[in-house]
């Protein structure tokens, strides 16, 4: 099985340096495109390996370069902003990259820039991760000390400086748009679209937003081709995926493993299946804003169109367990708490109705639920949807727990019957 | 173009690619919204202008969408009356109601509020929100403005009127998710000058009318009366609210060639003289002592008056730049056209000339005050139009976005996407070049700017014409001055409508002849492309319309012997403000002062003889602004006791003592007389509701449909109600009935079924933020002399060379505190800071002094002290002294003063 993305990570030792990440490989990609390939040709290649967005939306990413004005005309400077605000509750996959193997991934925002012809590329990271920002700087200091970024780099006449920047932490700002504005200085909410950041991104230029995990496919996808990432799949869609399992298994954790591995096989051969005592209920499978899949869905393949069809969301790939002795209503208030307080504010049903669903919840948990309360929440799940809202935060919201309502509801009625939780 | 849009199976025609709220609200239609506003675009945060939208025909499920954030195309689909679109806004309203008070009975927006009418309008009625509201602690915002948070619906408007549009920088969003706080980082006043139109953007009672809470009373029990601001030369539309007696408060009248929906707040704030105790609301004749003024009553004034006035050869008459034009003309014709004389200082009346005269006979054009939010390049000379013509300024900050809006239309992005198009184009504005002697509050966002004396000022302009038409003069000895000539010569000749911006706060007639100069070589290098834009300000209300008149300027009144007698009668005006106390004492020496006015001041207590005149308030009558629009205002507050209008005490008198020729005996009649004497003016009173001053046989009522109480006003009197009082001068009626239709010339106030905020405008404009289908936008007086040859002035003057040891002391316009009328009101006097000299920092180090010193300041006029304040952003060998600096006395500026330290 290949591990492309997590070939150089040994959790422990300290991440690869230069020298060896050159000596496994690294940076090849780099002189491959700034040697052999016009931005074009790096963005065809992504765009024929079929790679997808892997922050959660799973928007084809050479498409999205495709949207970005190229040539002399282009208004610059052109912008390549790194999404590693890895701030979905339960996931942490990125982490796992950021830390684990820096270097991959200054190389994966040296060769996108190229490919959109970036003159400056931003790591939006998550406060909380000191330890991958270290190792940034570090990997950063590197480079540039080695001409991998700066000016002229390896003398091709391509110039790309690269920047971290350590978010606030804010939710929102995993929305491009909201990160855009953040990085700008101005309050994170999130921006209408059209125009899309393709085309008036950060500081009103042309910028490009991507997650870590999809970043760093592109140099392995740049270096073996679309064909060789193709076929590495358990799955229609190529590559491998970073699959994680939080929640009372075994072994929780995070494994980068062909795309279209299925959920029990990863729950089971990888998280060491639950712990003792204990049975799976359901799971959120990418993270807390995706939709509860339950029993039946177990062996559905983990790719996007498979979990689409079970009526969830691939999300960010990393699956939270609900187990038989947790309540399910307590596991939805936990989230509604997270996603009522990281609303930026800005647009009402979000605002509004988000607390006054984690109030709704508060009170069944707490026995004080009544009768309306179902009807109250079904109308948030609907009236929270897409399109309603001005960004996917408050819908993501609703995925679990109209999923909750659908699969659990038993577990409601029961809170507001019998006035209390029958876990607590 | 024009495309065909299908509302709820009806068509409609609308604007390409307008967004659909604005195209919907045009036509009539009733959609609910908040985050709007016709002025600030769209941004789809409220979300309660949903509505269903359609692909095309096949669809019967469509989507819900908001309407502020899509663009209306040929065929476009919607419904407003799809039953999941009217739950989801009522569903919108129930969130946006989770948190407020729902304290309407002791809400000061109550009745005229926007929330009100949406929650009205979606049927949300009942509470099914069972949890604790949250509250927030409230600011105190200084003098004009009250802050309740609690009310808050989160809608953004505020911070995006006040930042965006409006450029204040200390009211912000603070806090996160449903605890969102708009307010300032701490207590403490609102330092934007246009911090009163938060009182109408604000669609709920967040933040209201501090000054009308004072002497509250219901708005729909205000008897509302469309006025003209007196507060500067723009003529900003507004309305008046009366009751009881009192001018209660000054609300944005929307002129969509003037101010459109906003007005500043020494407009809206300055009110306060009207309702003053220091008004004379007396008649009154100094008695022998010379001190004491005896009151009399209106007879005996008259009589006495008359008397005065017999003698028709040794009267003078001194009008006044703050009085109607109706009133000004009463004087002169009381006095004979060669004994009428301005009221206004010899250097504004020659600044003002020089204005009328570029405007009159220059080919460049004039444009409204709205449209210069249009203009895609500017250059601004002389002054700071925040402090002399407050909203020009607002206007200008417009223009600056003028061509990051073209820029972002070519991406793709229409204007009303406000976000994205402010995202677009970030910081980037202009071009703005501003050439003055101080810092201005339009700095921050000009391109470039130069710190110069007025005569630099003037070369740095005329240089720019002279890089436009080589015609123009040459100014040697620029220095690096001559390259920033030409960046704004190519920046002005590069635009699409360039815009020219000087005045006479800048005291200087170099200075607007170089504008002049600047529009003038522009229309010659741009030959036949549009006109050049060319505005200028002037110093008072009716500055424009006292030069229409022809008088003769102070200085020429011949001095007469002392004691031949004779009296003077001055208008509305303070002498003492217009020239040294010595020349108005020689002036006045052994003549019979008459004096007409509303306010005490030095003038008054010389006079023989006081008639207390009504304020702009109590009368109707005609201001001229600075671009040459007469507007019309009308009586809000019936005068009370002995109180007239200026014109009517004139009328009577010229009656009295001239009974047997014909004079005008109203205000009509006086208007019929003016109108024949100078044609110019003819215009300016040609409406329906002449002669007349009806409509359709009825008077349009000042009282809403939904005032109450009105048997019970004076119940406390009498209860019989007694007869409403006849305003014989407007078709205009103190009562609820009468003819109320948007199509009227005269529109007291908006109101419509459904719609009881200022947001009811909307039905009375042809489509939204255009004009109006009723009401008057004024007449413009003046037009350019197309033909005209280019001129250029002859002179050059000489450059400024600081002198040792002394300072060349210019006007400062202030914002608050540096006009007569509004320097009156309590509020306004909050709002005046000290006055200070204002002086390069280097120049006050050399001097030895630091901020806050007091220094004496010394001329050959004389001397006075206060306190001083150094910057950077000044002129050297200049020093800045505000304009009406109280104990400073008149002083014509520029004048050399050394200036010496007296005190720390």
């Amino acid at each position: 099985m290949e591990r492309p993305l997590t070939k150089n990570i040994d959790a422990g030792r300290e991440p690869l340096g230069l020298k060896d990440y050159e000596a496994a490989g690294g940076y090849q990609a780099v002189r491959k495109v700034l040697q052999e390939m016009t931005p074009e040709e790096v963005t065809a290649a992504v765009k024929k390996s079929d790679l997808r967005g892997r922050g959660g939306a799973g928007f084809p990413t050479g498409l999205k370069w495709s949207f970005v004005p190229m040539g002399d005309d282009a208004p610059r400077p052109k912008y390549l902003v790194c999404n590693a605000d890895e701030m979905e509750p339960g996931t942490f996959k990125d982490r796992v990259l950021l830390e684990g193997d820096p270097h991959q991934m200054v190389e994966a925002m040296i060769v996108a820039g190229y490919a959109m012809g970036a003159d400056v590329g931003y790591i939006f990271l998550r406060w909380a991760y000191r330890l991958a920002n270290q190792r940034l700087l570090a990997a950063i200091a590197e480079a540039n000390a080695a001409g991998y970024l700066g000016d002229n780099i390896l003398d091709s006449g391509y110039s790309f400086k690269l920047h971290v920047h350590t978010s606030a932490g804010r939710y929102i700002c995993g929305e491009e748009t909201a990160l855009l504005n953040s990085l700008e200085g101005k309050r994170a909410i999130p921006r209408a679209k059209p125009p899309f950041p393709q085309i008036s991104g950060l500081w009103g230029k042309p910028t490009i937003v991507q997650n870590v995990e999809t970043l760093c496919n592109v140099p392995h996808i740049i270096n073996r081709g679309a064909d060789w990432f193709k076929s590495i799949s358990r799955s229609a869609e190529g590559g491998t995926k970073l699959y994680g399992v939080s929640g009372r298994a075994k072994n929780p954790g995070c494994w980068e493993l062909p795309m279209g591995t299925p959920i029990r096989e990863i729950i089971d051969e990888y998280a060491g299946g639950m712990q003792d005592g204990l049975k799976l209920r359901g799971l959120l499978p990418g993270g807390a804003s995706t939709d509860f899949l339950v029993e039946e869905h177990f062996d559905t393949p983990m790719d996007y169109a498979s979990i689409a069809a079970a009526g969830s969301r691939m999300g960010t790939g990393t699956m939270i367990l609900l187990d038989d002795g947790n309540c399910p209503v307590g596991m939805v208030l936990n989230m509604m708490e997270f996603f009522a307080r990281e609303s930026c504010g800005w647009c009402t049903p979000c605002r509004e109705g988000l607390p006054w669903v984690e109030k709704i919840l508060q009170a069944i948990e707490d026995g004080n639920g009544c009768a309306e309360d179902l009807d109250r929440l079904s109308a948030h799940a609907r009236d929270l949807g897409h399109g309603n809202t001005f960004c996917a935060l408050a819908p993501g919201a609703m995925e679990p727990l109209q999923s909750s309502l659908k699969y659990f509801r038993e577990d409601f009625q029961s809170h507001i019957t019998n006035k209390r939780c029958p876990w607590s | 173009m024009r495309v065909k849009i299908t509302v709820d199976g009806k068509s409609y025609e609308v604007e390409q690619g307008d967004n659909l709220l604005r195209a919907c609200l045009s036509n009539g239609l009733d959609l609910p919204y908040f985050c709007w506003h016709p002025i600030l675009g769209s941004v789809g945060s409220c979300r309660q202008c949903a509505v269903k939208s359609y692909q095309d025909d096949d669809d019967t499920e469509g989507k819900i969408v908001m309407a502020c954030m899509e663009s209306s195309n040929e065929g476009c689909r919607i419904s407003i009356d799809d039953p999941e679109a009217k739950r989801f806004r009522a569903q919108i309203i129930e969130w946006l109601m989770i948190n407020h008070p729902h304290d309407c009975a002791v809400c000061d927006e109550g009745g005229e509020c926007h929330l009100q009418d949406m929650t009205v309008m979606t049927g949300h009625d009942s509470r099914r929100y069972r949890f604790t509201k949250s509250t927030h602690r409230n600011q105190d915002l200084g003098p004009f403005i009250n802050h309740e948070m609690n009310r808050c619906i989160t809608c953004y408007r505020c911070v995006r009127y006040y930042r965006d549009y409006a450029g204040g920088k200390d009211l912000d969003a603070f806090g996160v998710h449903d605890r969102m706080y708009f307010g300032r980082q701490e207590d403490g006043t609102l330092e934007s000058p246009f911090s009163g139109n938060l009182v109408e953007v604000c669609p709920t009672g967040v933040f209201t009318d501090k000054t009308f809470k004072q002497h509250y009373t219901r708005k729909w029990d205000l008897q509302s009366t469309p006025s003209v601001c007196v507060h500067c030369s723009l003529g900003c539309n507004t309305i008046l609210g009366e009751r009881y007696g009192g001018l209660r408060r000054v609300l944005n009248r929307y002129n969509a060639d003037v101010n459109g929906y906003l007005i500043c707040d020494r407009g809206r704030f300055g009110y306060g003289f009207v309702n003053s105790d220091q008004r004379i609301s007396e008649a009154g004749v100094r008695i022998a002592d010379g001190c004491t003024l005896e009151s009399i009553d209106s007879d005996v004034a008259v009589r006495r008056f008359t008397s005065l006035i017999k003698n028709k050869e040794s009267l003078i008459g001194i009008g006044s730049p703050r009085a109607s034009l109706e009133a000004n003309f009463a004087l002169r014709q009381l006095v004979g056209k060669e004994n009428f004389y301005s009221g206004a200082s010899a250097q504004e009346f020659e600044l003002v000339a020089t204005v009328v005269d570029a405007m009159r006979n220059g080919s460049t054009q004039t444009p409204s005050l709205r449209q210069i939010e249009s203009a895609d390049a500017v250059l601004l000379l002389g002054e700071d139009p925040t402090a002399s013509a407050p909203l020009l300024s607002l206007a200008l900050r417009q223009s600056t976005r003028q061509q990051s809006i073209l820029e972002a239309a070519k991406a793709g992005i229409p204007m009303w996407q406000d976000a994205a198009v402010r995202g677009l184009a970030q910081d980037s504005h202009g071009p703005l070049f501003i050439a003055t002697p101080a810092a201005t509050a339009l700095d921050d966002i000009a391109s470039e700017t130069v710190r110069a004396a007025p005569d630099d000022v003037a070369r740095l302009g005329l240089a720019v014409a002279h890089e436009l038409d080589p015609k123009a003069p040459r100014v040697v000895k620029l220095g690096a001055r001559l390259k920033l000539a030409k960046r704004i010569a190519a920046a002005l000749l590069a635009a699409e409508q360039p815009l020219v911006v000087a005045g006479t706060a800048s005291g200087s007639k170099a200075v607007i002849q170089a504008a002049a100069a600047v529009a003038t070589a522009l229309g010659v290098a741009r030959a036949k492309a549009a006109a050049p834009w060319l505005f200028l300000t002037l110093p008072e209300c009716n500055s424009m319309g006292l030069a229409l008149l022809n008088a003769k300027p102070l200085a020429e009144i011949k001095q007469q012997p002392k004691g031949r007698g004779g009296s003077v009668i001055v208008l509305e005006n303070n002498l003492y403000r217009r020239a040294k106390a010595e020349q108005v004492d020689a002036l006045l020496d052994g003549k019979t002062l008459v004096v007409l006015d509303h306010v005490q001041h030095p003038t008054v207590d010389r006079a023989r003889l006081v008639l207390p005149a009504a304020t702009f308030a109590e009368t109707s009558g005609t201001l001229v602004n600075n671009e040459g629009r007469a507007q019309e205002f009308h009586t809000a507050v019936m005068p009370t006791g002995a109180i007239r209008p200026s014109h009517g005490w004139l009328l009577s008198g010229l009656t009295a003592c001239r009974p047997d020729e014909k004079h005008a005996l109203s205000l009509e009649d006086l208007r019929a007389a003016c109108a024949a004497e100078f044609p110019e003016l003819a215009s300016t009173w040609l409406s329906d509701e002449s002669p007349t001053l009806r409509y359709a046989k009825e008077k349009v009522p000042r009282a809403s449909f939904r005032a109450s109480g009105r048997t019970a006003m004076h119940a406390n009197v009498s209860v019989h109600e007694p007869t409403p009082p006849e305003d014989p001068d407007s078709a205009l009626a103190f009562s609820m009935e009468g003819f109320r239709d948007p199509d009227a010339q005269l529109i007291p106030s908006y109101w419509a079924p459904g719609w009881n905020s200022v947001q009811a405008l909307s039905k009375f404009q042809f489509e939204v933020g255009g004009p109006m289908r009723g009401g008057k936008p004024g007449v413009r007086l003046i037009q350019p002399c197309k033909d005209a040859p280019p001129s250029y002035p002859d002179e050059i003057p000489a450059a400024f060379a600081a002198r040792e040891g002394e300072w060349l002391l210019l006007p400062l316009s202030r914002v608050f505190g540096g006009e007569e009328l509004s320097s009156m009101d309590p509020a306004i006097q909050v709002r005046t800071s000290q006055a200070q000299l204002l002086l390069h920092e280097d120049d006050g180090l050399s001097l030895g002094l630091s901020e806050g010193d007091i220094v004496e300041i010394q001329s050959e006029v004389g001397s006075f002290s206060l306190p001083v304040a150094m910057r950077k952003n000044v002129c050297r060998g200049v020093a800045m002294l505000p304009l009406d600096t109280p104990g400073v006395g008149f002083l014509q500026l520029p004048l050399y003063a050394s200036i010496r330290r007296v005190s720390g």
